[in-house]
Order: C-alpha cells, then sequence, then structure tokens
C-alpha cells in the first residue's frame, strides 16, 4: 500500500479509521441508553431531549464544529473540565476530531437503535420476568439481543458518517497533518495545492473502497441477525 | 395450595372486581371473551398492578395495597404459559427452556430437563429455532419452558385457543399429564367447555369483571347461565371398564348404569370425564324397548326449570350426581314428570364424541 500512497496520504487514512472506530465505540454506550430513553421512558423534556439529539442533523456542520469550540475548547467550560479531570483534551487534537465524529453521527445511530427497541414485542420481556428475570437481566438477555439488527446498523450508520465527516470537524480541531487531517481534510488541502490532484484522486478511491467494504459487511451482519432473530 | 384472590382494578370503562378462592388442582376461570378472565390472571403473575385489593398464594403475600405490598412478577415463582406461546426468537428450543431454570436457585429447582422434556414430548425440537416449530410444538415448549423455572402454580391463558381441532387434542393429553402427575396448582383460562370439562376440578365462572359462579365443575356447568344454554350439560366421572376396539367403542362404569361412549385412548381402570349435554339427554318412562340409543341411565328427577323458550330444564340426580336434560314443555306434560319421579336417561353414545 505504502508504493501506492504517500507516507503523508497513509497518516490520513490511519487517523481517519482511528478516529471514526473511536467515535464510534465510544458515542455506542451513550446510543444505546438515549435510544431506550427515547423508546420507553417517559419523562418531562423527552421531546426536548430527542431535538437536542437531532440538532446536529439538520444544524450546518460549521455551526455544530463551532458550538463544540465554544464548548470544549482550551478555555470552554467543558473543555476545560474534561482537561483538569482527567487530563483529556479536545481542542487541536485528534480526541477532538473523534468528538466532532461522534456528535455528528449519533443521531443516526440513535434512530436505528430506537427504532429496533420500539420493534420489539414487548410481551417477550413480560414473558421473562415471569420466568424469574429482574429488568436488568431482561434487558441484557432479551431487549438487547432482540435490539441488536438496530445495534449494527447504528453502529455502521455512525461509522461511515464519522469517516465523512468534515465540516464540524475542521471547524472545531483544524486542519493538522498527523493529528486532526482525516481523509476529507486532507483531500480538501490537497485540491488546494498545485499538483495535488493525482494524490486527491487516490484518497477519493481509498474512501470509495472503505465506504463499500462498510456497507457490504453491514449487509452481512444484518442478514446474519435478521436469520437469527426473526420469529 | 390455596390461591386467594380479593381485588379490584379499573381498566378503561371496564372494572374488574374479583373475589375468589381456590384450593389444589386445576381451577378454569371460564367465560366469554372480554370478561376479565386474561387481566385477573395477569394480575396474579404481577403483570398488572391492582388498584386496590391483596392476593395471597399459600400465606405468601404477592400484593397487597393496604400494607402496599408487591412482589414483582419475577420474585413471585408463578410460571405462566401464554395463548402466543412468546418464546424467545432469537434463543433455541433448548435455550428456551432452560431461561427460567438458570435464573432458578439450585436449591428451588424440581424436575430435570429431561423429564420435562420427556413430558412433553419435546426432544427431537431440542437443537431448532422458535421460528421452525409448528403451533402445537411451540406451545408445548412454552409450557416446557414455565415448568423448567421450578413455579409453585402454573397459569395457562388460553393456551390452545390458536390451534386446530388436531393440535388441541395432541397437547390436552400433556397437560392432564401434568395435572395428574406432577400435582401442580394450576389456574387455566378458557373459553372452551371440551377442555375446561376435561381438565378443571373446580370452575370460576367470570362474567362482566366478576366471579358469577364458583364450585365443582360438574355443577357449574349444570347451570344454563354458566355455559350457554346450547352447551349446559353434566359432567360425569366414570371409570373405563374395557376396551372395545372391534366395535370402536369404550365401556366404562358409572354408579347410574354402565356407559359406552367412541372409544378413547385410555388404559382400563382409569378415571376419565364425559360431558354430556342437556340437549342430547331423552327422557324415558320405565326400561325401554329394543333402541339404539347405547346409555341408559337410571336416575330420579330433582326439578324442573322453565326454560325462556318452549323447553324445560329437568335436572337429575343419577347415582348421587347431578345431570340435566332439555325437552319440550310438551314432553313434560305428556309423560307428568314430576321432582321425585324415577326416570332412564338415554343418551346416543355418539353424541359423546369429543368429550
Amino acid at each position: 500500500m505504502s508504493d501506492f500512497l504517500s507516507p503523508e496520504e497513509l497518516t490520513a487514512l490511519w487517523l481517519s479509521l482511528k478516529v471514526s472506530t473511536v467515535a464510534t465505540l465510544v458515542s455506542l454506550p451513550f446510543g444505546i441508553v438515549i435510544a431506550l430513553l427515547l423508546a420507553r421512558g417517559r419523562f418531562f423534556g423527552r421531546t426536548l431531549l430527542d431535538g437536542i439529539v437531532h440538532l446536529p442533523l439538520v444544524m450546518p456542520p460549521v455551526v455544530t464544529g463551532y458550538l463544540l469550540l465554544l464548548a470544549f475548547g482550551r478555555k470552554g467550560p467543558l473543555g476545560a473540565f474534561f482537561e483538569q479531570t482527567f487530563g483529556l483534551v479536545f481542542a487541536f487534537r485528534w480526541t477532538g476530531a473523534a468528538l466532532a465524529c461522534g456528535v455528528m453521527g449519533f443521531p443516526l445511530m440513535v434512530r436505528a437503535i430506537r427504532l429496533s427497541i420500539e420493534s420489539i414485542d414487548r410481551k417477550l420481556e413480560q414473558a421473562a420476568s415471569t420466568l424469574g428475570a429482574g429488568r436488568m437481566i431482561v434487558f441484557l438477555s432479551v431487549t438487547l439481543p432482540l435490539a441488536l439488527p438496530g445495534i449494527f446498523a447504528g453502529v455502521v450508520l455512525s461509522f461511515a458518517r464519522a469517516l465523512g465527516e468534515f465540516g464540524a470537524t475542521i471547524t472545531f480541531v483544524s486542519n493538522i497533518p498527523g493529528e486532526t487531517q482525516t481523509i476529507p481534510s486532507a483531500i480538501y488541502a490537497l485540491i488546494q495545492t498545485p499538483n495535488g490532484d493525482a494524490a486527491a484522486l487516490r484518497l477519493t478511491l481509498i474512501s470509495i473502497a472503505i465506504s463499500l467494504a462498510a456497507l457490504v459487511l453491514s449487509e452481512f451482519f444484518a442478514r446474519r441477525v435478521a436469520r437469527g432473530a426473526v420469529a | 395450595m390455596t390461591l386467594s384472590i380479593a381485588i379490584r382494578k379499573q381498566l378503561g370503562q371496564f372494572t374488574l372486581d374479583i373475589a375468589l378462592e381456590t384450593g389444589p388442582g386445576v381451577t378454569a376461570l371460564f367465560g366469554r371473551s372480554g370478561s376479565g378472565k386474561t387481566s385477573l390472571v395477569n394480575l396474579i403473575a404481577g403483570l398488572v398492578r391492582p388498584d386496590q385489593g391483596s392476593i395471597v398464594l399459600d400465606g405468601r403475600t404477592l400484593v397487597d395495597t393496604e400494607r402496599s405490598v408487591f412482589v414483582p412478577a419475577s420474585k413471585r415463582r408463578i410460571g405462566y404459559v401464554f395463548q402466543e406461546g412468546r418464546l424467545f426468537p432469537h434463543l433455541s428450543v433448548r435455550s428456551n427452556l432452560l431461561y427460567g431454570r438458570w435464573l432458578t436457585p439450585r436449591g428451588r429447582r424440581w424436575g430435570s430437563l429431561d423429564e420435562v422434556v420427556d413430558l412433553l414430548g419435546i426432544a427431537p425440537l431440542m437443537g431448532r429455532m422458535p421460528r421452525d416449530l409448528s403451533g402445537g410444538e411451540k406451545q408445548r415448549v412454552a409450557i416446557g419452558r414455565a415448568l423448567l423455572a421450578s413455579p409453585d402454580c402454573l397459569l395457562m391463558d388460553e393456551p390452545l385457543a390458536a390451534l386446530d381441532r388436531e393440535r388441541k387434542a395432541e397437547i390436552l393429553p400433556f397437560i392432564e399429564r401434568l395435572r395428574d402427575a406432577k400435582r401442580l396448582p394450576i389456574v387455566y383460562v378458557s373459553h372452551s367447555v371440551e377442555e375446561v370439562a376435561r381438565l378443571a376440578d373446580t370452575v370460576a365462572l367470570i362474567d362482566g369483571g366478576r366471579v358469577v359462579a364458583l364450585g365443582p365443575v360438574g355443577e357449574v356447568f349444570a347451570r344454563a347461565e354458566a355455559v350457554g344454554d346450547w352447551e349446559t350439560g353434566a359432567v360425569l366421572e366414570a371409570i373405563v371398564r374395557a376396551q372395545d376396539e372391534a366395535a370402536g367403542v369404550t365401556r366404562l362404569d358409572h354408579p347410574a348404569g354402565a356407559l359406552v361412549v367412541p372409544y378413547i385412548d385410555v388404559p382400563v381402570g382409569k378415571l376419565v370425564r364425559i360431558r354430556i349435554r342437556a340437549r342430547d339427554v331423552t327422557l324415558a318412562l320405565g326400561e325401554p324397548g329394543r333402541l339404539s340409543i347405547r346409555n341408559r341411565l337410571a336416575g330420579q328427577i330433582v326439578s324442573i326449570t322453565e326454560g325462556p323458550a318452549h323447553d324445560v330444564g329437568v335436572r337429575l340426580d343419577v347415582g348421587g350426581e347431578p345431570m340435566l336434560a332439555r325437552v319440550t314443555r310438551d314432553a313434560v306434560r305428556d309423560l307428568e314428570l314430576v321432582p321425585g319421579l324415577a326416570v332412564t336417561a338415554l343418551v346416543k353414545a355418539v353424541a359423546l364424541e369429543g368429550t
């Protein structure tokens, strides 16, 4: 692969994969909890929560990126908190890119998981409780496995969204090669550079290949899960 | 085992107001659709909270609104067989069966997987997924799953309603075996006279959210309001005396006389229940001559009740058990039927098919 890609391009590729993977895996538990709350919860402010989760989907990415900068920048309230408490810095770091990608992919993830939770027959959960399963065991042994197709779809959608994320990322953490320059940012930078066309095209092809692979993989898993889950 | 229920629950426009005490054996909750049977069972299982009242199983309070006691379904140890099976679609038959068992502490378990699998005849299904099972197979697995959670009591909500006649005939013997072999108290919900007559010891007749009659199956079913005029009848217990496969009949002994019914596959010496519908009973004075009617039971008239139309319900005592005949008013006048009169009740053997 190093014959085909320059070291800089290879760096962008690995960084993209790292950022997207971390963004997806870290947001997954939150996605499941929020989806569960939205699907099952009956509490004040549920509509508001639903709206907030969906905001990144409808707002211009630049706005999301700027809000992240305000909140998670070194001087932002949340940014300062994370730095002091966990020593975790987001501003102009790959962690910030992962945060931006996670936030942008979050609505897609929550939507997919929520839909699959809503489609679960709650009578199966009742049946489990009459067999001696408490709420946590019902969730782990019935709800979660039956929501698996949706969880998987959510992971794939969020991962794909993270790979393609550009606006919020470049606004929040800029375009620093080796730190925050993911494939889309790299392509953007190359197009601006004289004689960068060939490199931009190579990264574009890589991008297409990864997307196709993700789609095929998700289809494969979705079918396997569906075969196991449909009554 | 005793189950004492005294609860109120408002469900939209419908009020469930039940006071009920049942003993061991099979208690049938019998009534039309929408009479509140399933809601009552859900209250017993702990899937629904009552507005008011208490449920006590064998001295263990499951719910008491006065004392703010509510034991969740998962801690009640009450097995529940649902009408639609509700097998876990993502688990194999084996995992479905063992689900409740894994959650039961070792010391509380009774029965073994092999025993239950044998009882229900589901050994060949173990590796399959629920979607590959027929309706009858699903229901048998659902029964096994409930049993393997080692419950103190079993609720069955119309477990056969979704099945066709043949599948029903396939599962009923298993439930009978359960009743006889396990001595497990069972609350059985049904609107089928046949099923209840065959399985139940006690019947609670539910109508409009209330218990309107409670008693032994024979007594409750001899009342027209219990099962509707057309289905009213008596349930007699008789002992299998002989099997006559060549003639295609089974001969039974009853205190009031011998009974002949179409062949039933039960060993000699076993007790069986025969339901005799009032409309299938003919009354005769004295010993009738040569007739094709096989069953002749000697009895005495207890009471005569005018029916809603031209018919009259004649209540008999045959060998100490109640029996009901439905005849015309004209026949009562012609034969001069009065309480205390000795009569012979005639029932065609073929009228007893399917019970």
